[in-house]
């Protein structure tokens, strides 16, 4: 996580041990469980195979970032997690516990303790930001509906959104605030364990620069463990303590933010230098 | 020879797709009313289906029965004219407003106003990924999105189709009144003395199975379109479409059902 990202979300807990993510380094050499420990996960959609039995563990309390390219199966990766899509093939724990053999009521149970950002925000139209901030408190908490929308101006001002905002709807916001909105729902119920899906597209390079420090704030303030996904390389070094670069349904690579830049792996280098010439080969029609 | 196996074939897929379609349908019907069933239950979500569906469409559905009224009671006339029959105007109105026209027609404009809405709005937080943003606030989206719009369907138009047979009856009534030269008191107690229970009762149970099959299209093609703009875009044409189709096909089965000796 990068200490220098700027904090306005009051006192943290305190600051985790970055842990190398690797496949098999959690359980066996550190012996520390990981919160979500994957194994052999496999998805394909029809003949394209898109996860071809990705091993990943990320330990508790740390922030993991999946880099690759538009295509290479991150978002496919995420959904599978959140269990938004079944799998073919494959494990997927958190926190000890096979997600895949739960039912229905249990990983009810376990998404209620996840927080979301999606890429386009995915707020809801048809209700005031204050509503969408606490919506999960609000359905699944049982909080009363005044007591929501003081939640809710209490999460935004956190965020650097005003009181008045609460009453807006999402149309009326621009970018930069309905992801910040967006943030604020995803962190509204204190979830231990965060998603982030391409948290910085569509953003000016300021804006992109806040929303990661908000970012890593609320992270390190609620003590989540955060799983990211983007390919903004800058964003991938501000919020990661564990960057792993997802390529061919597999990943590849991973290592502190650090080493990103001179990983000594071709695929990784390519990417992250944004070259054209290497061995990942776009497939483009001409 | 292999013309005719294409042919076949084509003809195969087709009627493969159409099973797969009434599976799938039938089985999203099943989710939705076994939603309805167990708690919670989003009793906001229903109560904005209920106004959206109930009181917004009153102006079109009213304007409807009655200028349906009006052209029944003059096409009878004219029509009955012929076999010196004009005196059955009355009768003929109210029946063919209670049992059929009522129920068909407030359930037509009612599939082209919600079924479409419901098929636009629910296609767009699919296409937005609000839908899955509901599943990660461990909110299931068929109890939030579905449940609440098939009891409001089945609750609103029967409330709709009352109203409707109220003001077709006295669009009858004012052209047959006005122009026709009927009196008041013969032409009500004509009407009254020839209406039975059933007539009315078939209609709002008509109009309850047509609410129910417009929020059930509306939500189902909502619910599983695809590919942005334009599949939402489709998504609205085939609910109305098929919301329309429905309602004719499972008239005359109801019309059997209640009717037929």
């Amino acid at each position: 996580m990068n200490r220098a990202a700027p904090s306005s979300l009051g006192p943290l807990r305190g600051a985790p041990t970055p842990r190398l993510s690797h496949p098999r380094e959690g359980t066996e050499e550190t012996g520390q469980q990981p919160k979500i420990r994957i194994r052999g996960l496999r998805k394909s959609f029809g003949d394209k195979l898109v996860l071809d039995g990705i091993d990943l563990d990320v330990m508790p309390q740390t922030s993991t970032v999946v880099i690759g390219g538009s295509g290479s199966g991150k978002s496919v990766l995420l959904k599978c997690v959140l269990g938004l899509l079944e799998p073919d093939d494959g494990t997927i724990e958190i926190d000890g516990r096979d997600v895949l053999r739960m039912s229905r009521r249990e990983r009810e149970q376990v998404r209620s303790h996840i927080g979301m950002l999606f890429q386009n925000g995915a707020l809801f139209d048809s209700l005031p930001v204050w509503e969408n901030v606490t919506f999960g408190l609000l359905a699944q908490h049982k909080m009363a509906r005044r007591e929501g929308r003081q939640r809710a101006a209490e999460i935004l001002g956190q965020l650097g959104l005003g009181p008045s905002v609460g009453a807006l709807y999402p149309a009326e916001l621009s970018g930069g605030m309905q992801k910040r909105v967006a943030l604020a729902r995803a962190i509204a119920a204190q979830p231990d364990i965060m998603f982030f899906d391409e948290p910085t597209t569509g953003l000016d390079p300021i804006m992109s620069a806040v929303i990661d420090g908000l970012i890593v704030d609320c992270v390190k303030r609620l003590g989540s463990t955060a799983v990211a996904i983007t390919h903004d390389m800058a964003s991938a070094r501000r919020i990661g303590d564990i960057i792993a670069m997802l390529h061919h349904g597999r990943i590849i690579w991973s290592g502190p933010p650090t080493a990103l830049m001179d990983s000594g792996n071709p695929e990784v280098d390519q990417f992250t230098h944004g070259r054209r010439e290497g061995p990942i080969q776009m497939e483009l029609r001409r | 020879m292999n013309a005719v196996l294409d042919s076949l074939a084509v003809v195969g897929r087709g009627a493969i797709g159409a099973c797969r379609i009434a599976g799938s349908l039938v089985l999203f019907a099943a989710s939705g009313v076994s939603h309805l069933l167990r708690p919670p239950f989003y009793w906001r979500m229903f109560l904005r289906a209920l106004v959206e569906m109930a009181y917004f469409s009153l102006p079109v559905v009213a304007l409807t029965a009655i200028f349906t009224g009006m052209v029944l009671a003059l096409q009878t006339y004219t029509g009955f004219a012929r076999f010196n029959a004009q005196s059955a105007v009355a009768n003929v109105v109210v029946i063919s407003l209670t049992r059929e026209l009522g129920p068909v027609l407030a359930g037509l404009m009612v599939a082209g106003r919600i079924g479409a809405a419901t098929a636009a709005e629910i296609g767009t937080m699919r296409v937005t990924d609000q839908i899955d943003a509901l599943t990660t606030l461990s909110t299931n989206p068929m109890k939030y999105l579905v449940a609440p719009r098939l009891l409001a369907g089945i609750i609103a138009l029967p409330a709709l189709v009352v109203i409707a047979d109220i003001l077709g009856v006295m669009g009858g009534f004012i052209v047959a009144n006005l122009k026709l030269g009927f009196g008041v008191g013969a032409y009500l107690s004509s009407t009254f003395d020839f209406l039975r229970t059933i007539d009315v009762v078939s209609g709002l149970v008509k109009a309850a199975v047509f609410g129910f099959l417009i929020a059930l299209l509306g939500c189902y093609q909502g619910y599983r379109s695809r590919g942005g703009a334009e599949g939402v875009g489709s998504a609205t044409t085939a609910a109305v479409v098929a919301a329309s189709i429905l309602i004719l096909a499972f008239d005359y089965v109801l019309t059997e059902l209640f009717f037929a000796r």
